[in-house]
């Protein structure tokens, strides 16, 4: 098929859908959304359109990332600029077919912001709101606005003509202008992309891989996830271009089975190539031949590192190995192979598309272009953003994300993952680039961003990731395997009321054997988390080993609940919940928690606040001097 | 038994590094890897099932025993964790009678662990077969896993 032809016939189409005399509405169904109730107002919808006798099309988009105001609806009208919903429920779902499609009223105190050209009164428009004003959409500009299982949608808005171009260059050219770019690898080392895979080509030899890494261990992390269902064409543009560059036939991607969304539309994307002739032999005439093969993950974070990752798509234990060889010379099937992150085969293909300077105008001088962050934890607007590299923590987490919910405090946030490390206020004015934060302690990462408030307890945190990295620990390396462990059980202790005084040395020297001992990144990071806390909070490990005490009265042994005598009404919510019979009183008499019986496991306290406050949780220390 | 094992089979050449592809295969239809299988998967990959065994206790996402009909895996992420998710799978546990890793009796509901689930921004998660619910609290874990009442063992 010839290359403008489908241009023109998927512009043609694409066009259409604005221009047609049906309302048009987009409903925002990744994960995110289908989890939020996405169906739901889909079926409400279309009941409501037939009742009112009224056509529209619907279209299941992609996630836009504002998670928190999912589920998320955009309704284009004829003429109008595009009304983005957020927070859809049933009824307000139906509220707006009748009163927008009907009755043309657009309903603003439901609206987020409006997108194209145009403006409608008392709705702000969508670019200029607090949380999209600081952002800028590369990576993810077409996100929650095309359709994801419609290939001519992605090329309406440019998509694959980079790689039109790509293979109407030298190899060596395209490798010039990733450089010109100074994209770094996203996956977390940051390693120049250009480089690679110029090593991949160095080291000769006829079959060459390529491998996609879509296995997005890290907890908290959500962008390779996110992109892949909103927009996988523009990973697997990336892919044919990568493939062309290092000369390799065949790239498997390597994706998660938890995401089973996201290897749907991969599915269906690569169905959709091979019928344009994307994939299979000579290529739109040029004589490339190549094509794609999807490998499910099955669970284990260390398959992430690239020798573990190989050895699991051969069909093995995904225990890594030792470097060198390096894959770009001895990698699957021991053939010289990139592995690339999902978001920089993403940049390599907007890269293409636009030009390396585009891509370079934002960022720093060695951190170039725009990177994707999951924004979560304890935060007031939790979702999928993208702002150019050195853009500030508190840019990130006031001005974007609206800072802590509950007029709570900020107490850390946790960057790189398991990987990374924990940061407290003093570093909010950091930008985050590769470099401030490898000096701050922590590493950029993936782009996981997970905001802690005073109620977590950072101890308690570095008990998780030590659980975490020890349990994924491929256990080929004693440091990290026993090592991890022991680790887990000293700061398990402390979180116990167990800690001894001897037990901070004790933890910064299993740090150091590990890091030193271990053979891959899992290991050599594993001590991370503990070591930014201990260097940053070392007062709450302090609190919990002298005092008997946590700062954040997270830890079990160290807090008790209390039910206020002049509060409680007696409602009996309560004493309905309790797991153990813990506790007691009249109908309508306050009530009292047999504190030896009590697990502690938080359920009547959560039903009690907000409705009336009449429980609280102190330092069990209180409580036994009370008695 | 047999045949949709053949059929699972037949769209495999053979070769050792299709062993991963085969097993998700396996469990995807049986619900869990039984040992009868995994023999003839032995013969079919000519390795040993040692190997095979090696290969798929490696790896979390393999199961040895039958799940409930809707399987629950609670996300045990970082970001599900910093906002409650221990308690949500005691909740859960104490909910269904079973501990994390168990069946009910009734074979209902199985219960599991697991790493992220990529639905961080609206945690605390769980995936219920391919569905993911969102925001549970210890409110709604009885809305969500209604289930008859069964006598307890
Ligand atoms: C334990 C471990 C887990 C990793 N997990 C991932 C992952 O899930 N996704 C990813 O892209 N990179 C992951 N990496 C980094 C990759 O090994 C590799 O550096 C990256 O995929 C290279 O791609 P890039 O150059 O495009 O960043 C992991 C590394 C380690 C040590
Ligand atoms: S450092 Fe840990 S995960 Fe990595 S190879 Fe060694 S034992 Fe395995
Ligand atoms: S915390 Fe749990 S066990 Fe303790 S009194 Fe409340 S409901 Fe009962
Ligand atoms: S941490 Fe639970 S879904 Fe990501």
């Amino acid at each position: 098929m010839n290359f403008d032809k489908i241009v023109k016939t998927a512009k043609k189409e694409y066009k259409s859908l604005y221009k047609s005399e049906n309302p048009l509405i987009l409903i925002g169904s990744a994960t995110c959304g289908r989890s939020a109730g996405a169906a739901l107002v889909k079926s409400v919808i279309q009941d409501e359109l037939e009742k009112n006798n009224a056509n529209a099309e619907i279209i299941e988009v992609g996630c836009i990332g504002l998670c928190y105001a999912e589920p998320i609806i955009t309704i284009f009208k004829q003429g109008k600029p595009g009304i983005f919903y957020g927070n859809v429920t049933k009824k307000t779902a139906k509220e707006i077919i009748r009163s927008y499609i009907v009755e043309d009223d657009p309903l603003p105190e439901y609206a987020l912001g409006t997108i194209g050209e145009g403006k409608i009164e008392g709705i702000p428009l969508f670019f200029d709101t607090e949380v999209l004003k600081p952002q800028v959409r590369r990576i993810l500009r077409n996100c929650g606005i095309i359709d994801p299982k419609n290939i001519n949608h992605y090329i309406a808005n440019d998509g694959y003509s980079g790689f039109m171009d790509a293979i109407e260059m030298a190899p060596e050219e395209v490798i010039e202008k990733i450089k010109e770019s100074g994209l770094r690898g996203r996956g977390g080392a940051g390693f120049p992309t250009w480089m690679k895979w110029q090593f991949c080509r160095d080291s000769g030899g006829e079959t060459r891989y390529l491998i996609c890494n879509a296995d997005e261990g890290d907890p908290g992390a959500f962008m390779n996830r996110s992109l892949l269902e909103s927009d996988p064409h523009s990973v697997l543009e990336g892919i044919l271009i990568a493939g062309y560059v290092i000369g390799a036939k065949k790239a498997y991607i390597y994706c998660r089975a938890e995401y089973p969304l996201a290897l749907d539309h991969l599915k269906h994307a690569i169905k959709q190539m091979r019928e344009y002739g994307f994939l299979g032999e000579n290529i739109c005439g040029s004589g490339f031949n190549f094509d794609i093969e999807i490998k499910e993950g099955a669970g284990a974070f260390v398959c992430g590192e690239e020798t573990a990752l190989i050895a699991s798509v051969e069909g093995k234990r995904g225990t890594p190995r030792t470097r060198p060889p390096f894959p770009t010379t001895s990698g699957l099937f021991g053939k010289p192979t990139v592995i690339n992150n999902v978001e920089t085969l993403a940049s390599v293909a907007l890269i293409m598309q636009k030009n390396p300077d585009k891509f370079a105008e934002f960022g720093t001088d060695s951190s170039k272009g725009t990177k994707t962050f999951s924004l979560v934890g304890e935060i007031e607007r939790p979702g999928l953003i993208e702002v150019p590299l050195g853009t500030t923590l508190r840019e990130v987490i006031f001005d974007i994300g609206g800072g802590i919910p509950g007029g709570k405090k900020f107490k850390a946030v946790q960057i790189g993952g398991p990987s990374g490390g924990c940061l407290p206020e003093n570093f909010l004015d950091t930008p985050i680039d590769y470099d401030s934060m490898t000096m701050a302690g922590a590493i950029m990462g993936s782009g996981g961003l997970v905001i802690m408030d005073e109620s977590t307890c950072m101890v308690e945190v570095s008990r998780y990731f030590l659980e975490f990295s020890q349990r994924e620990s491929c256990g080929k390396c004693v440091p990290c395997r026993l090592g991890a462990k022991q680790m887990l059980d000293v700061l398990t202790d402390i979180t116990e009321g167990k800690g001894k005084p001897e037990d901070v040395q004790l933890l910064k020297d299993l740090s150091e054997g590990i890091k030193m001992g271990s053979l891959c990144g899992l290991g050599q990071n594993t001590p991370n988390p503990v070591l930014t806390t201990l260097k940053y909070f070392e007062n709450e490990y302090n609190a919990h080993i002298n005092d008997d005490f946590c700062p954040a009265l997270a830890c079990k042994e160290f807090i008790a609940y209390r039910i206020l005598t002049e509060e409680c009404n007696g409602c009996r919510l309560c004493f309905k919940s309790c797991p153990v019979d813990a506790i007691s009183g009249e109908k309508k008499q306050p009530h009292v928690i047999d504190q030896e019986k009590c697990i502690k496991c938080g359920t009547c306290i959560e039903l009690c606040s907000g409705k009336y406050d009449a429980m609280e949780c102190i330092p069990k220390i209180e409580m036994d001097e009370g008695k | 038994m047999e045949d949709k094992l053949n059929e699972i089979l037949s769209s495999y050449g053979g070769e050792k590094s299709e062993l991963i592809p085969i097993l998700q295969d396996i469990q995807s239809n049986y619900g869990y890897l039984p040992e009868d299988i995994i023999i003839e998967l032995s013969n079919f990959l000519k390795m040993p099932e040692s190997e095979i065994y090696g290969v798929a206790t490696f790896y979390s996402q393999f199961r040895f025993t039958p799940v409930g009909k809707k399987h629950i895996m609670v996300c045990t992420g970082t970001a599900c964790h910093v906002q409650g998710a221990p308690q949500i799978v005691a909740g859960i546990e104490r909910h269904l009678g079973i501990k994390e890793g168990e069946v009910t009796i009734d074979l209902e509901y199985s219960l599991e662990s697991v790493g992220c689930l990529g639905c961080c921004a609206l945690a605390p998660c769980a995936m219920v077969n391919d569905e993911v619910e969102s925001h549970i609290s210890l409110k709604n874990i009885k809305r969500l896993f209604k289930r008859k009442k069964i006598k307890k063992k």
